[in-house]
C-alpha cells in the first residue's frame, strides 16, 4: 500500500479529492460520511495508529476538525480533515473505529467546543469542570478577568 | 454570681468537607492575611515593655529569636516549573544554600519558607494556597521567576495566574527566567536581612484606606 494507492481508493470511494505528498495523504470528507471514512482508513489501508486529532478555527467559516492515522507497517499517514457548520459544531464520534480516539476527542471538546456525537464519555479532560467557554476558539477572550485568581 | 457558659466555636471547615476545588476556593476567596502578629505575645511584650528598663529584655530577646530564624529558614521543597531546576541547583552542592542554615525541607509543617518555583495555573492556586495554609507562623514565601511575580510570558494566556501574589502575599521577588542560582541565592539572603528584622510584637503600620487602590 503506497500513499497513491491509498489516495486513488480514497477517490473511488468518496468521489472526494486526495492530494499526495511524499508518504502522507490529505483528504477533506464531508461530514456525514466521517465515520465511514475511519473505517475505510483502519481496514482498507491498514491505518492502525490513531496519531492525533484537534480542530481548527475557521471564524464565521465554523470549525474544522482534523485527524492524522497511520499506516507504521507501509509508513503511511492519512490527514482526514471535515468542516463542521457555522454555529453548529458537532461532528460524529471515531472512538467506535479506534480506541484512542477517546481522550483526543474530549480535549477537543474542551479546547474547541466540539461535541462528538455518540462519544461514550465527552466530558472537559483539562480544564477543571466549570470553566466557562473553550480557550482556544478566536471568539475567547483570554484577558476576561475572572474570580477569583484569572 | 453568673457563670458563662462557654462559647462554642466552630472550627473551619477541613478541605474534606468540600464539593470540590471550586467550592473550597469560593470560600477561601479573600486574599491570605498577613498573620506574622501575634496577640497573646503582643501582650506580654507590651507588659514587659512598661517595666522600668524593660525594654533592653523585649529589644535583645528579640535580637536573638531572629538570629535564631534567620540562621535556620528551611524552605518547603515545593518545585513547579523549570524554575525548579535552578532552585535544586541552588539547593545542591556547589551553590549549597545549606550553609545558610537552610535545609530543603519535604514538609510544609515544619517549613518556614515557600519559594514559588515557576508557572502558577489557575488549577494549581489552590492547592498553592493550601500549602501556605499548612505552614506554621511565621512564613514567608519567595516569588521565583517571572512567571510567580507576574504571569511571565504566559500572561496573556487562559490557564496561568498573573502574578502569585494574587493568591498568597508575598516577602521577596526574584526576577529572572529562569532565574540563576546566583539570583536566588541573592533573594534568600535578602530575605535573610528581612527576618532580621522582623517584629514579631508590637503593632504594625497598616496602610490607609484605598491606598493600596
Amino acid at each position: 500500500m503506497t500513499a497513491a494507492d491509498a489516495a486513488a481508493r480514497i477517490r473511488e470511494r468518496f468521489g472526494v479529492e486526495a492530494v499526495v505528498e511524499g508518504s502522507s495523504v490529505t483528504a477533506v470528507l464531508p461530514r456525514e460520511r466521517w465515520q465511514e471514512a475511519g473505517g475505510v482508513a483502519r481496514r482498507e489501508l491498514g491505518c492502525a495508529f490513531f496519531n492525533w486529532l484537534s480542530a481548527v478555527d475557521w471564524k464565521e467559516r465554523g470549525l474544522e476538525v482534523v485527524c492524522r492515522v497511520d499506516n507504521l507497517d507501509a509508513r503511511l499517514g492519512l490527514t482526514l480533515r471535515t468542516r463542521l457548520d457555522a454555529g453548529a459544531p458537532r461532528c460524529p464520534t471515531l472512538t467506535g473505529v479506534w480506541r484512542g480516539a477517546d481522550w483526543m476527542e474530549r480535549e477537543c471538546y474542551d479546547m474547541f467546543g466540539v461535541v462528538f456525537e455518540g462519544h461514550p464519555d465527552l466530558r472537559r479532560i483539562l480544564l477543571s469542570e466549570d470553566w466557562e467557554g473553550h480557550p482556544l476558539r478566536k471568539d475567547y477572550a483570554v484577558d476576561t478577568p475572572h474570580t477569583p485568581y484569572r | 454570681m453568673e457563670v458563662k457558659p462557654p462559647v462554642p466555636r466552630i472550627p473551619p471547615p477541613g478541605w474534606s468537607e468540600f464539593k470540590d476545588l471550586q467550592e473550597w476556593e469560593k470560600y477561601h476567596q479573600e486574599r491570605a492575611q498577613d498573620d506574622k502578629t501575634s496577640e497573646t505575645l503582643a501582650s506580654i511584650a507590651d507588659a514587659i515593655h512598661h517595666m522600668p528598663g524593660g525594654w533592653i529584655v523585649t529589644t535583645s530577646t528579640e535580637k536573638i529569636f531572629n538570629w535564631a530564624r534567620k540562621s535556620s529558614i528551611w524552605p518547603v521543597t515545593f518545585g513547579l516549573a523549570c524554575c525548579a531546576i535552578e532552585m535544586m541547583a541552588t539547593f545542591a552542592s556547589r551553590f549549597d544554600v545549606e550553609r545558610f542554615g537552610m535545609v530543603p525541607w519535604a514538609s510544609p509543617r515544619h517549613s518556614d519558607l515557600m519559594i514559588v518555583s515557576g508557572t502558577v495555573t489557575i488549577k494549581m492556586a489552590p492547592l498553592l494556597k493550601r500549602i501556605y495554609g499548612q505552614m506554621p507562623d511565621p512564613k514567608w514565601v519567595v516569588s521565583m521567576g517571572s512567571c510567580a511575580n507576574s504571569g511571565g510570558p504566559f500572561r496573556h494566556g487562559y490557564h496561568v495566574v498573573k502574578g502569585v501574589d494574587r493568591v498568597v502575599p508575598v516577602d521577596v521577588y526574584v526576577p529572572g527566567c529562569p532565574p540563576t542560582p546566583d539570583s536566588l541565592m541573592y533573594g534568600l539572603l535578602r530575605l535573610q536581612e528581612l527576618v532580621g528584622e522582623f517584629q514579631r510584637t508590637g503593632r504594625r503600620a497598616t496602610p490607609a484606606e484605598g491606598a493600596s487602590a
